[in-house]
């Protein structure tokens, strides 16, 4: 049996770990409030941009834009959005095994990396970085996101890559969040459009768009593209700070129990020691009587 | 006559720039210059820099809008901007600045200079500069 002194030790060294976790919980949970207050406050312009779109896809069903076709080269960009930091459970691998475990070629990939985590696990398997920009996930702005997808859609205007990928975390509720893997571009005729369906009101209105169905539709779906990114990365942070809440909340409990049970120990050693010591003076006394 | 008034709403993906019953509002779009009382067809249209002008019943309201589309309907437009800028919030010398340059590169017509670009800077500069007067 260990010493008393080394359980005393160890015990202490647990208390302090248990500190920093809660601490790193509480943390988390303002953040996560500031991500979802910042979700709530983005979501009148994502559900306008989803209709919008919509109705201008089902009135223009066949339009010639690279957006909408599809494109010879298999080479293929994808966003990956992972966090900079550690101690998040499995939100870091999870997003990565997305990728990873897909039918993906690895040569055919272009990753754009945002989130440190993410690049170095991809780098690691010998995946190829286009770029990262891992700068996004402590602070973005709308127009970040705009400037990506500018360049990323550039080349594939450019015909070097066919299709555009999102890799990111979809934050359901507190507890929930599910890693997903989407399809940003070419928006072909038989896909669901991404965006939340909730009260569609179909009125029948019957909606001119000025330039032409065609033109509009060249020039929104490069912003509806980076407003769902936008929208992911908002995702992507709520879910990273929930995924580490949960993780620091286990680890906040696992470190309550293990004090527990090593106060437990302590105590027997003690006890243990009280008892051999007894034995050893009563022994003593007899041997003199 | 009906109610000459509708409902105006500008949203940002950040956040809702204004909403409130307004007489009239203008602003560019890729077809020209738009301005807008209540009854109007329905129809979407792209905006292109320029300043937006709210008529209110209580005056003029003027932001620098740079980026977006919106949608119209009888009794309701919703502007989805991607950029839109208060007066209060330009910066007018780098707005200055931001012309110039734009004009020098437009000018100097270099084969390293991505003309398009410097079209829209220059679009967007004298878009603030406008709405600040």
């Amino acid at each position: 049996m260990a010493s008393m002194r080394d359980i005393k030790r160890r015990r202490a060294g647990v208390e302090s770990t248990g500190q920093i976790t809660k601490a790193m919980k509480l943390v988390s949970t303002v953040k996560l409030q500031r991500a979802k207050e910042r979700a709530l406050r983005s979501k009148t312009y994502f559900h306008s941009m989803y209709l919008t779109v919509k109705s201008l896809l089902s009135k223009s069903g066949n339009v010639d834009s690279v957006y909408t076709t599809k494109q010879e080269t298999s080479q293929k960009a994808v966003i990956v959005i992972t966090s900079n930091r550690g101690l998040a459970g499995g939100y870091n691998s999870n997003v990565v095994k997305l990728i990873t475990q897909s039918d993906f070629k690895k040569e055919d990939l272009d990753i754009y990396a945002i989130g440190k985590k993410g690049r170095e696990l991809l780098e690691r398997r010998g995946y190829h970085i286009e770029e990262e920009m891992s700068d996004l996930m402590e602070e973005f702005e709308y127009a970040d996101t705009m400037k990506i997808c500018e360049r990323i859609t550039h080349r594939l205007e450019k015909g070097e890559i066919g299709e555009i990928y999102l890799a990111y975390t979809n934050f359901k509720n507190t507890v929930s969040h599910i890693p997903t893997l989407i399809k940003l571009l070419p928006i072909l005729p038989e896909d669901e459009l991404i965006g939340d369906d909730e009260d569609d009101d179909d009125d029948d209105l019957i909606m001119n768009f000025e330039p032409e169905d065609t033109d509009a539709l060249k020039m929104i779906i490069p912003k509806y593209v980076s407003s769902l990114l936008y929208g992911a990365l908002i995702e992507a942070t709520a879910s990273e700070n929930g995924a580490r809440m949960q993780a620091m909340d286990n680890a906040t409990n696992n470190a309550e129990e293990m004090i527990a049970s090593l106060t437990l120990k302590y105590n027997r050693a003690r006890q243990g020691s009280i008892t051999q010591e007894l034995t050893e003076i009563i022994a003593g006394a007899e041997a003199i009587s | 006559m009906a109610d000459t008034t509708f409902h105006l709403k500008v949203v940002t993906p950040e956040r809702i720039f204004f909403e409130a019953p307004v007489e009239m509002v203008e602003f560019n779009t890729t077809e020209g210059e738009l301005g807008i009382y209540a009854n109007h067809v329905p129809l979407t249209v792209i905006v292109s820099p320029g300043v937006l002008t709210i008529t209110t019943s209580e005056g003029e309201k003027k932001a620098a809008l740079h980026a977006g589309f919106a949608e119209i309907l009888q009794d309701k437009v919703t502007i989805l901007a991607e950029l839109i800028e208060w007066p209060g919030e330009i910066d007018e010398n780098r707005a200055t600045a931001a012309e110039q340059r734009a004009r020098e590169r437009i000018a100097a017509r270099d084969d390293g200079v991505d003309l398009d670009r410097a079209e829209v800077a220059l679009k967007r500069a004298i878009a603030r500069i406008q709405a600040l007067k």
